[in-house]
């Protein structure tokens, strides 16, 4: 037996060692379908309790929305279930096509290619569109599928400070001999909800002859007076080089994502990207879901201006509060603890008064910056958010934080 | 200036992000999480347009960078 006692203590010494440093992660049982109010089995085994969810990606609150629901249905019945093949090979349908033709206009760009998650577009698109002649230059923080996608990829890669424009600048002076420049960021940034300086961005691309590079994931749908996204946000809408985006958040948060950009970029990715060669692409029921999710969107903003209300209503109850929050005006809230061991307990007490909402640490956070990362829906009403904001102020109380700063934080609890 | 003094200045204003972090000849940069290896290549880019020389990708480890003292030392290594 090749499963042998030696490797089987291998693996158990591993994540022995994982539960010891208090970073195990362990899934929580959603009995419900997604939306502000969920039902939840936690930990395995308990009592269903039923919490306000403020920790979903579901930024419009589209995953459960009927007209998407039917939608998926129809698909259903019309395409099928599945594919059964890649997208070249028998693997495409006119829905398929549909949907991107329908993505290149909300998100402005020339041509959009489908893959089965933004973690695969990703993954793939770098590798598919440079060489080892040409240089990547990525921002610090942005998210860990990019930093995939590049590892993979056999141009250089480089990086600047977060959203710290005179180092970019910098970095694309140091790099002018490259064949090809990349300069890589996030739209919105999903730790700290923070918005990329897009048209400083696009300025100096143009300057140093750079393509631009977007991962759109947390903005897509809702940044920007149209949802359009951060590109729009900024004042540089069309002129994005290549725009990454999820189907698996705010655009109805089933799955699947893409690569939209310059039509020769996509091409070059619809003939080389891996993912997309190597995988089926995204199933048909959610092909169906994702464009009538579009059809919403471009439809209408009461959605992306609910969601902005209540992001501003609950921005402002925390700092009342007196909570230390990470600056921004996305639907992304970051409550500020700086240590571990009190985000865990505080996400612990909130759980206990029917808010479900999630510690962050060190290593998915910088060591010392522990927080509750909120997110706020367009599904929330303003009593789910009245609720947590008494379960907040309760549990702030508690451990005695409330209008402390974040000197006084750590001086109390420590890094 | 001496090269460990401009290399020194050259790691705390490419890499620190927080003015008051001291750092030292012998401040560990890789081991450390000062510089990730992603960011490696432009220290390894400034030292090479720097000084004129070339460092093989073989011996641009992490362990060569790891102190200011052993970057002076693997530059010193290529200077003619």
């Amino acid at each position: 037996m090749a499963y042998s006692d030696k490797v089987r203590n291998t693996y158990e010494g591993t994540l022995q060692g994982i539960k010891d440093k208090g970073v195990f992660k362990q899934e929580r049982f959603i009995h419900s379908s997604q939306d502000a109010e969920i039902e939840v089995e936690y930990p395995a085994g308990a009592p269903l309790q039923k919490v306000i969810n403020i920790c979903a990606n579901n930024y419009l609150g589209l995953s459960s929305h009927p007209d998407v629901i039917k939608a998926a249905h129809e698909g259903l019945d019309s395409r099928g279930y599945g594919m059964s093949s890649v997208r070249f090979i028998c693997g495409t349908q006119d829905i398929h096509r549909e949907l991107e033709k329908k993505v290149t206009e909300f998100l402005g760009t020339e041509d959009t290619i489908l893959f089965p998650s933004c973690m695969d577009a990703n993954a793939g698109v770098f590798e598919a569109i440079l060489t080892d002649e040409d240089v990547m230059i990525s921002d610090r923080l942005v998210h860990a599928s990019i930093i995939d996608g590049m590892r993979l990829c056999a141009a250089m890669h480089d990086t600047f400070k977060h959203s710290n424009m005179k180092h970019l600048e910098k970095k694309l002076q140091l790099h002018a001999d490259k064949r090809l420049k990349v300069v890589i960021t996030d739209g919105v940034f999903s730790m700290d909800g923070d918005t990329a300086k897009l048209d400083e961005m696009v300025a100096l691309c143009e300057k140093y002859d750079a393509m631009l590079f977007v991962d759109e994931s947390h903005s897509s749908g809702f940044i920007g007076k149209t949802g359009r996204g951060t590109h729009e946000h900024c004042g540089v809408f069309g002129k994005i080089d290549i725009i990454t985006t999820t189907f698996g958040k705010a655009v109805g948060g089933a799955s699947g994502g893409c690569v939209s950009g310059r039509k020769e970029l996509v091409e070059m990715c619809r003939q080389k990207a891996r993912p997309y060669l190597f995988s089926n692409t995204i199933a048909p029921v959610v092909v169906a879901g994702v464009n009538k999710v579009l059809d919403v969107l471009m439809g209408s903003t009461e959605r992306r201006d609910k969601l902005e209300k209540n992001t501003e209503f609950w921005r402002k109850g925390l700092l009342d509060l007196g909570f230390v929050l990470q600056k921004g005006d996305t639907p992304i809230v970051p409550v500020m603890l700086f240590n571990a061991k009190l985000a865990q307990d505080f996400s612990r007490d909130l759980y206990d008064e029917g808010i479900y909402a999630i510690g962050f640490f060190f290593p998915v956070v910088p060591n010392g910056a522990a927080r509750i990362r909120t997110q706020i829906s367009a599904a929330h009403e303003m009593h789910h958010l009245e609720k947590a904001l008494v379960a907040f102020k309760k549990v702030g109380e508690k451990y005695g934080i409330l209008g402390l700063t974040k000197q006084e934080i750590i001086e109390k609890y420590g890094l | 200036m001496e090269m460990k003094d401009i290399i020194l200045e050259y790691v705390i204003e490419e890499y620190l992000e927080d003015e008051d972090e001291v750092l030292t000849f012998d401040s560990p940069l890789i081991s450390g999480g000062i510089v990730d290896s992603f960011s490696m290549v432009s220290l390894k880019r400034f030292l090479e347009n720097k000084y004129k020389i070339s460092i093989p990708d073989d011996k641009a480890t992490p362990e060569a960078f790891d102190t200011v003292d052993k970057i002076v030392a693997l530059v010193k290594e290529y200077i003619n």
